[in-house]
């Protein structure tokens, strides 16, 4: 294994609980409201410019990894306001505005099905598993845009490990949280997708180094619009394969559906590796657009991890599982 | 209001108003404002105004009719034409930064991407409608034949409505209510084109002598 962990960096880096998270409660708790917000929010803007003030606290000391490309990172304003997360409406601007008062703590992952241990695990617990790391991936949307994002977080296979999959466990299945008091456009008919959204891997997709859980983005915890509390993050499949704001894993032994198999089951299969030669049945997926770029380049096989991940597929016909 | 609509001068706030959402997009994209996709939001701007104005020229007809307002008329060309400024700027957002400005890339896409296909065909569809929108076009073709060229805008709002559908992934409710517009318009026509046949039918056997003259 390539990982190079600073085993010296411990919880006690990352910024206390009640600071992390809900940044705007805390803000009305100390009798913030109105004109003195706006001098609030001044105030911490200047403390971290540019950065909206409800996304939360830093983390530091996170170690570095060999995972991570080179590649010029997307702005952070592009990468919060430009996000599909159709719980909060289906327009690409629209998360960002209707997730500002979603809560997410407090906040429990349930880890279910075929474990030797299934528990309940607090955002305070998952924090504490591992030392974080920040890991700057590309990310290719299956509608042909992209992005490079230094995620923060570690690989789910150390939550895996901890739970124990028993010899049953074949694939994993994620589950978004779903409230339709907190996310009024979260409906099928307005979005055209079931809800609540799921996902799923295959065990060995899951436990490959690179699947990541990601906690954070940009040195901070991860903004609402792009999946808080916890995510998952899968660089070499497309982004509706990376699920947001997990609160189920369930380890089972049959391939589990998948929100957009469901919808679609002929554009979006359930492995959705990016693949340049394999088009949308709409589109072409022989290039994207990086987000900034005017022009088109080419994208590249399995998202430029081809290296990493060609093994998993070794004798597969990916025309046809797609 | 007949007076209002027969106004000399009134073309020109129309014409500019028409303007405003090309001169919004100019703005934007000199104070860096078009977001995070500049490309896309360029097109899909551009397209939005493009059925928008689709629509807003086959309104024209039914309006007149049903509001007796036949000045409407005056107004329908500059739409149409409007429509057209606006599926250009749609194209060549899609030829220059989706196509590096290469006609054979540009090919191939639209022979292979049915989606492409439809959109660019709604797109050919209205030059010969632009190019023959000038009084000495309607002269050379005459009125008849001008008309049936003419009613190409109906395939061409079509084409542009199943493009915007076959487009989005799954929220179609924006593409659905375009459709349900351009669907509304035209089954206005058909039911328009069926009472004027039956009365034409019924009237002929007596008035047969008196309607050739009139015409």
């Amino acid at each position: 294994m390539l990982l190079q962990r600073k085993p010296e960096l411990t919880y006690a880096d990352v910024t206390p609980k009640d600071v992390y998270f809900n940044r705007r409660k805390f803000l009305k708790a100390m009798g913030i409201t109105g004109v003195a917000a706006l001098a609030g929010r001044n105030l911490l803007n200047l403390a971290s410019p540019s950065r909206d003030v409800y996304a939360a606290t830093k983390f530091t000391g996170l170690s570095k990894s060999p995972f991570s490309t080179t590649e010029k990172e997307t702005s952070y304003q592009d990468a919060t306001h430009y996000n599909n997360f159709y719980e909060f409406g289906v327009e690409k601007d629209q998360p960002a505005k209707n997730s500002q008062n979603f809560r997410t703590s407090p906040w429990t992952v349930s880890v279910e099905g075929e474990v030797t241990t299934k528990r309940k695990f607090t955002m305070d617990e998952i924090l504490k598993l591992a030392p974080l790391e920040e890991r700057i991936y590309r990310h290719r949307c299956v509608e042909g845009w992209s992005i490079v994002v230094p995620w923060i977080g570690f690989s789910f296979s150390i939550l895996a490990k901890l739970v124990e999959p028993t010899p049953k466990a074949k694939f994993v299945a994620f589950e978004s949280f779903w409230d339709l008091g907190q996310m009024p456009k979260a409906r099928p008919e307005l979005a055209g997708i079931e809800f609540p959204y799921v996902e799923g891997l295959r065990l060995d997709e899951a436990m490959h180094p690179l699947t990541l859980l990601s906690v954070g983005m940009y040195g901070e915890s991860l903004p609402n619009q792009d999946g808080a509390p916890v995510r998952m993050v899968i660089p070499w499949k497309y982004g509706f394969k990376s699920i947001k704001s997990i609160i189920k894993i369930k380890f089972v032994s049959k391939e589990p559906p998948t929100t957009w198999n469901l919808s679609n089951s002929r554009e979006y299969g359930f492995y959705s590796n990016v693949n340049p030669s394999v088009d949308h049945p709409r589109w072409s997926q022989a290039t994207e657009r990086r987000l900034g770029d005017i022009f088109r380049h080419k994208t590249l096989m399995f998202n430029g991890y081809q290296d990493q991940v060609a093994s998993l597929y070794t004798g597969m016909d990916l025309k046809k599982y797609y | 209001m007949h007076s209002f609509l027969s106004n000399k001068w009134i073309k020109v706030p129309i014409f500019l108003l028409c303007l405003v959402p090309f001169g919004l997009l100019v703005w934007r994209a000199l104070t860096g404002n078009l977001g995070p996709n500049p490309v896309e939001t360029l097109q899909h701007t551009t397209g939005d105004w493009i059925l928008r104005f689709l629509i807003f020229t086959l309104c024209i007809t039914p309006l007149r009719k049903l509001l007796k307002l036949p000045e409407l008329i005056r107004f329908r060309r500059m739409l149409g034409l409007f429509a057209f400024f606006y599926a250009c700027l749609h194209f060549l957002t899609y030829l220059g930064p989706d196509q590096n400005f290469s006609l054979a890339a540009m090919s191939k896409d639209v022979a292979k991407r049915p989606f492409v296909t439809v959109g660019f065909t709604a797109f050919v569809l209205l030059i010969p409608l632009a190019l023959t929108s000038t009084a000495g076009w309607i002269r050379r073709l005459g009125g008849r034949r001008w008309q049936m060229l003419h009613r190409l805008i109906y395939i061409s709002a079509v084409c542009g409505v199943i493009h915007y559908y076959w487009l989005v992934k799954s929220a179609v409710l924006r593409p659905l209510a375009y459709g349900a517009i351009v669907g509304v318009l035209l089954l206005w026509r058909l039911g328009d084109w069926l009472i004027r046949r039956g009365r034409t039918v019924a009237v002929a056997p007596k008035t047969q002598r008196a309607s050739a003259n009139s015409q």
